[in-house]
């Protein structure tokens, strides 16, 4: 207990926040590797490309900028998955994350070009910014947004778990998370539980998008890109083959990183990253298969 | 004697691209001599990156920062000691008060690396596959911010400057030499056979015996210390170097190189890196504007990115199919 010594409310409801965002992200991302068994490394650069749009929309009204945020991420991956996942379903996972990673770096550079066009790196993206406002609550300034993040992230969840429970399509999803060929042989329509979690994943990425850009209303081309690789890390802290603890890892490391950042003294949090990325091996040294794993996993995958 | 012959093959083909680009650099101007230099330092780290993705066939993205590291310590152990209390204030005393000579200080790169990887690969090569991949990100990450922030081991977020320029054309080709000599060992070692058994089926590897996490550490010590050589190579190959030069960047071009080439076999490892890094330095060029107007920045690492992804998607096991260079035709 005597980390919640150092650590006081602010803190602990800034990790909150920052939990709920990974968690998002964290889903998205296990969505489509439930389906796929590929792991998605462009992922934050659909978040980048939605923080795009919501900048060079933001004169408009903000449902219309937020609209358009969502109608990009949800055509972009519906693309991504057209012209890179659907010819690699054959592929190994390591061929998979190694080509997801070659369409990040991609659309990262393709931001970049777009981006410096006026000679600035960075747009701002201005229409969302009165969400960050803080409001006071028992002493301890909640941001809008945390709150809209939190809520997402409850809603999101609670949602997406009565369509993975309650729904033809959320059963043939798991069935085939589970097994895809036997799946398809019991007539599981392969091309239609695959758009659905891609979409899914986008609309996950498109509030992510929203989310991040009220925080940091400076959009540039690596946007998200570090958020990326740490809610990737936890995911596979978490375990990465189950939806549940795919989350649960996305949101530990969130929740990890706003502690450590509070706990840390000011001058040290510069090393941030070097604490919870140590945390992260250290979990990794207790808990092989995965920080929430049920018991011990084998150490061959799927022989 | 075929085999042999074949097996004397599978060296000197890449020996002898290497020793082609080497002697082309030193025919060349002296303001195009960087770009051959380059690929042969690209050679050198993806070939040090081969050992171990290649062989055990467990994707990494953390090599390159043994690469940085290496980079790092041969620069910082080389910067002239009249001139290092003035630019690098805040080292450690043993770090500010010695300098050696150019090749010691590659030794230095090459050992420094191997230890962390040797410590790193302990906890994560307990991993399988696709999680240990991705954990490697972590050492990345951590490498990545100490050698930014702490400014006892070196020059922090400013450039690591005045550092001997003594990777020349001879040098680099002898240092590429050097570490596809090393892999091509390892990998017709006993050793080396045990890991890419694991890497072909893990299962029926494990079934006969052989130690999948002590295989895998083996080859991922080996991989650190040819990295951390590889990085000494490229810090003197440059004369001044910042933390973001040994990032994400570089992890994601070596990848595409290994990738390009062929992942499974050593003759892929080093046609990727020359064939990637030649592209590289042309499209560099290119964005430079000297071969007319000029194409935007970034446009480089977009040709780059989708030429990668097409490999992959079109020819997985890259140009050469994974396989290593043979006189004979194989059968399709």
């Amino acid at each position: 207990m005597n980390v919640l010594a150092v650590v006081d409310a602010q803190t602990l409801v800034d990790a909150v926040g920052l939990g709920a965002v990974y968690a998002l992200m964290a889903v998205g991302i296990g969505l489509v590797f439930g389906v796929l068994r590929l792991v998605n490394f462009a992922y934050g650069q659909l978040v980048m490309a939605g923080a795009y749009t919501l900048a060079f929309t933001s004169t408009w009204p903000v449902a219309g900028s937020i609209a358009a945020c969502f109608a990009v991420v949800i055509a972009l991956s519906l693309l991504m998955e057209r012209a890179v996942f659907r010819p690699l379903r054959t592929s190994s996972p390591a061929v998979m994350l190694v080509t997801t990673f070659a369409v990040a770096f991609l659309l990262q550079s393709v931001a970049l070009i777009v981006d410096v066009r006026d000679d600035t790196i960075g747009e701002p993206a201005s229409s969302v910014a009165p969400l960050n406002q803080a409001i006071s609550l028992a002493g301890v300034d909640v941001r809008k947004v945390t709150l809209v993040a939190v809520g997402v992230a409850i809603v999101a969840l609670g949602l997406l778990a009565l369509l993975l429970g309650r729904t033809t399509i959320g059963l043939q999803m798991r069935a085939a998370a589970a097994d895809f060929r036997t799946a398809r042989l019991l007539g599981v329509r392969a091309d239609r539980v695959i758009a659905f979690a891609v979409v899914l994943s986008g609309i996950l990425a498109a509030a992510v998008a929203v989310i991040l850009t009220v925080q940091n209303p400076l959009v540039s081309p690596d946007f998200a890109l570090k958020d990326t690789i740490v809610v990737l890390v936890g995911v596979v802290v978490g375990g990465i083959d189950r939806l549940w603890t795919a989350t649960l890892g996305g949101f530990a490391i969130g929740f990890a990183t706003g502690v450590i950042n509070g706990a840390l003294p000011t001058e040290q949090t510069v090393f941030l990253p070097s604490a919870v990325f140590a945390l992260v091996i250290l979990v990794l040294i207790l808990r092989p298969a995965g920080l929430f794993a049920r018991g011990r996993g084998a150490l061959v995958e799927r022989v | 004697m075929t085999r042999r012959l074949g097996s004397t093959v599978q060296l000197l083909g890449p020996a002898a691209a290497i020793a082609a680009v080497g002697f082309v650099a030193t025919l060349v101007s002296r303001a195009n001599e960087i770009y051959f230099l380059n690929a042969l330092v690209s050679v050198a780290i993806v070939v040090a990156i081969y050992v171990f993705v290649g062989n055990s066939g467990v994707l990494s993205f953390g090599q390159i920062s043994f690469v940085a590291v290496g980079a790092f310590a041969a620069g910082v152990l080389t910067v002239p000691l009249e001139s290092k209390v003035g630019v690098l204030p805040d080292l450690f005393p043993f770090l500010r008060d010695h300098t050696v000579g150019s090749a010691t200080s590659l030794a230095l790169a090459a050992a420094v690396g191997g230890v962390l990887a040797l410590v790193v690969g302990l906890p994560l090569m307990r991993l399988s596959g696709l999680a240990a991949g991705i954990a490697t990100f972590a050492v990345l990450e951590i490498v990545h911010n100490l050698l930014r922030e702490w400014t006892k081991i070196g020059p922090g977020a400013t450039t690591l400057s005045l550092v001997p320029e003594t990777t020349g054309a001879l040098q680099a080709t002898l240092g590429a030499l050097l570490v596809v000599v090393v892999a091509f060992a390892y990998q017709r070692s006993r050793l080396g056979r045990l890991l890419r058994a694991t890497r072909e089926d893990p299962a029926a590897a494990q079934a006969v015996g052989v130690g999948i996490h002590a295989q895998r550490l083996w080859a991922f010590t080996l991989s650190g210390v040819l990295c951390g050589f590889a990085g000494g190579l490229y810090v003197h190959m440059l004369g001044s170097i910042t933390t973001e030069q040994v990032y994400l960047e570089l992890t994601f071009i070596t990848l595409a190189m290994l990738v390009v080439g062929g992942l499974t076999s050593l003759w892929g490892a080093v046609l990727g890196a020359l064939a990637v890094s030649g592209l590289d330095s042309v499209l560099g060029k290119a964005e430079e504007g000297s071969f007319g107007p000029d194409l935007p920045t970034g446009s480089r690492l977009v040709v780059v990115g989708a030429l990668m992804a097409l490999v992959l998607i079109l020819r997985p096991s890259g140009l050469t199919g994974g396989r290593e260079l043979s006189l004979r035709r194989r059968p399709a």
